[in-house]
């Protein structure tokens, strides 16, 4: 047995064992590489996630609820740290990782190229995307690598406070005049559909699934958590008086789920593409973010490097 | 006199404060997702919190002193422009990185002073919030020093940027710590600050930063005044645009 056959086998062994994994151990090219492109992709929703819910800070309709929403997106970019933080561990820089979001050659959740339209869409994302964001990302709270785990801990802690934030902005609405509750009705009929696709492709058409369940990466297959979502959901939606845009929607006796119609994958695949409303827009803004503040980091990088040689100077001379 | 009828001095000037906080605050939140650098867009929005979070403090305290019954959000959303008492300076637009961190410089060197004054207000409430403010304002102004040095003393093309800002936001400064009727009577009822300590502190502060960051000090030349009276640049009026939209397009509702 050649030792790399060997390496690979110990360490699937301490996977299949729940050992977490750590960045200075051993671990197969491909595990790394599946886990650079899964976390940065995490770090890079996060970041284009600021963008959509951004657009209605200085628009919040309270000072109590600009707070909120400053905080939350604050938190995003916080999310986004960490995330980078882990992916670094694994010996990529978060520079090469903009760059390559900015190139459009990264993905990230496709359901932050949609628009917000109303502040009931600051509600529909809450309850939705981030419930949808918990619901993938507790598991990964005891994903096999080290880094990335801890970080979703602290992750989740704040997802399901923005949740719970989201879903009582959807409540006053709901409880409010007709009008706001036509706006929370139409937020929801936008983002119920991109939140289902939120999960992936289904299991039969989802490459990298097997492979990232043997090492532990996941816990739970797209469907599997797609289910778990609705069958949280739909309570939910009822308590609120509002109806999901599903007619095929209904609950299952025998299979103890709720049934729902098909997903339109063409549209999903689309949205990836880079046909999405916003595609353009997001990676624009995210770009010219990263180019306005370049002189920014330069001076900082410069001024450090100052100080630096004025405090060996004066160490001489002293 | 004023077309408009203007407000008795205690409520002014607490609208002034709460104001000059509500406006900045945002100023930094369009900020929020659009930052240099991931660290100093939390840390913009850090003090967008603090001054929005502020800004509620002083604006409830103004509602309950106009005894009519306005809260935190009627005041904020639901005055138009020539009611509103901040400094234009903190209406200016954010600009780039260097004019967002002189016009917050600018501002923190203004508002801790003030602040520390605020503590010995023989109003407690205005005490009372003050004290709280200022632990936020001194976290503030030793971040706007700290980059307005980093930026002022960094590369070519960021001292250019920073003295430009500084430059085109120093005719702004001059009203902060000019007094007029309202100040000075919110000094002599020992509810506000004397602005002559305020500018004492202001010019120290801003010599010594300027110095460090090795910027020019622009000439007192012709400043620009009206902010406190309710006369403002059109920015203003943008921002409450923006910032009352909802409340205006769908009133009496709660959100
Ligand atoms: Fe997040
Ligand atoms: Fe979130």
């Amino acid at each position: 047995m050649s030792s790399s056959v060997a390496l690979e086998q110990q360490f699937q062994e301490r996977i299949d064992a729940e050992a977490r994994i750590e960045p200075k151990d051993w671990m197969p090219d491909a595990y790394r590489k599946t886990l650079v492109r899964q976390i940065s992709q995490h770090a890079h929703s996060e970041i284009v996630g600021m963008l959509p819910e951004g657009n209605w800070i200085t628009r919040a309709p309270s000072l109590r609820r600009k707070l909120a929403l400053l905080a939350k997106v604050q938190d995003e970019a916080g999310h986004g740290l960490y995330l980078y933080a882990a992916a670094e561990t694994l010996g990529v820089e978060r520079d090469d990782l903009l760059e390559e979001l900015h190139e459009g050659k990264a993905k990230y959740s496709s359901i932050f190229n949609y628009p917000t339209l109303t502040w009931a869409d600051i509600g529909a994302i809450g309850w939705l995307v981030d419930g949808a964001a918990i619901m993938n990302q507790v598991p990964l709270c005891r994903c096999s690598y080290g880094p990335y785990a801890r970080a979703m801990v602290r992750i989740c802690k704040e997802e399901s406070f923005h949740q719970r934030q989201g879903y009582e902005i959807m409540l006053t609405l709901c409880r409010g005049t007709e009008v706001q509750k036509r706006m929370a009705q139409d937020a929801l009929n936008r983002w119920w559909w991109p939140s289902l696709m939120m999960f992936g492709p289904n299991d039969a058409d989802s490459k990298h699934t097997a492979q990232s369940m043997a090492w532990k990466i996941k816990r739970f297959t797209n469907d599997e958590l797609r289910q778990r979502f609705v069958d949280v959901t739909v309570p939910q939606a009822e308590f609120l008086g509002l109806t999901l845009p599903d007619p095929e929607l209904k609950w299952n006796e025998e299979r103890g789920h709720y049934d729902f119609g098909p997903i339109d994958w063409d549209e999903f695949w689309n949205v990836v593409k880079g046909n999405g409303p916003c595609n353009k827009e997001r990676i624009e803004a995210r770009r010219k973010a990263y180019e306005a503040g370049a002189w920014v980091r330069e001076a900082a990088l410069a001024h450090a490097e100052k100080r630096r040689r004025r405090k060996e100077q004066s160490a001489q001379v002293a | 006199m004023d077309a408009h009828p203007g407000f008795p001095p205690a409520l002014d000037y607490l609208l002034r404060l709460g104001d000059n906080a509500l406006i900045l605050g945002q100023r930094l939140g369009e900020w929020c997702g659009h930052g240099p650098v991931l660290e100093q867009d939390i840390a913009l929005t850090n003090v967008a919190l603090d001054l929005i979070g502020q800004a509620r403090s002083w604006l409830t305290y103004a509602g309950e002193l106009e005894g009519q019954g306005r809260d935190e959000d009627q005041l904020a959303f639901q005055r138009d422009a020539w009611d509103f008492r901040n400094l234009l300076l903190v209406e200016q637009p954010n600009g780039d990185f260097a004019h967002t961190i002189a016009r917050q410089f600018f501002f923190d060197a203004f508002h801790h002073p003030l602040l520390e004054q605020l503590l010995h207000s023989t109003d407690r409430q205005v005490a009372a919030i003050a004290e709280k403010a200022i632990k936020e304002a001194t976290y503030h102004l030793r971040y706007s020093s700290e980059w307005m040095i980093r930026l002022g003393d960094g590369t070519e093309e960021s001292h250019r940027r920073m003295q430009t800002a500084v430059d085109d936001l120093w005719m702004y400064t001059g009203e902060c710590c000019t007094p007029d009727e309202v100040d000075e009577a919110a000094h002599q009822s020992g509810m506000g600050a004397s602005l002559t300590a305020v500018r004492k502190s202001w010019e120290e502060r801003v010599k010594d930063i300027l110095d460090q960051a090795t910027l020019h000090r622009p000439e007192d030349d012709w400043m620009q005044s009206g902010g406190k009276q309710g006369r403002h640049t059109e920015h203003l009026g943008y921002i409450l645009a923006d910032m009352q939209f909802l409340q205006r397009a769908y009133p009496g509702m709660e959100w």
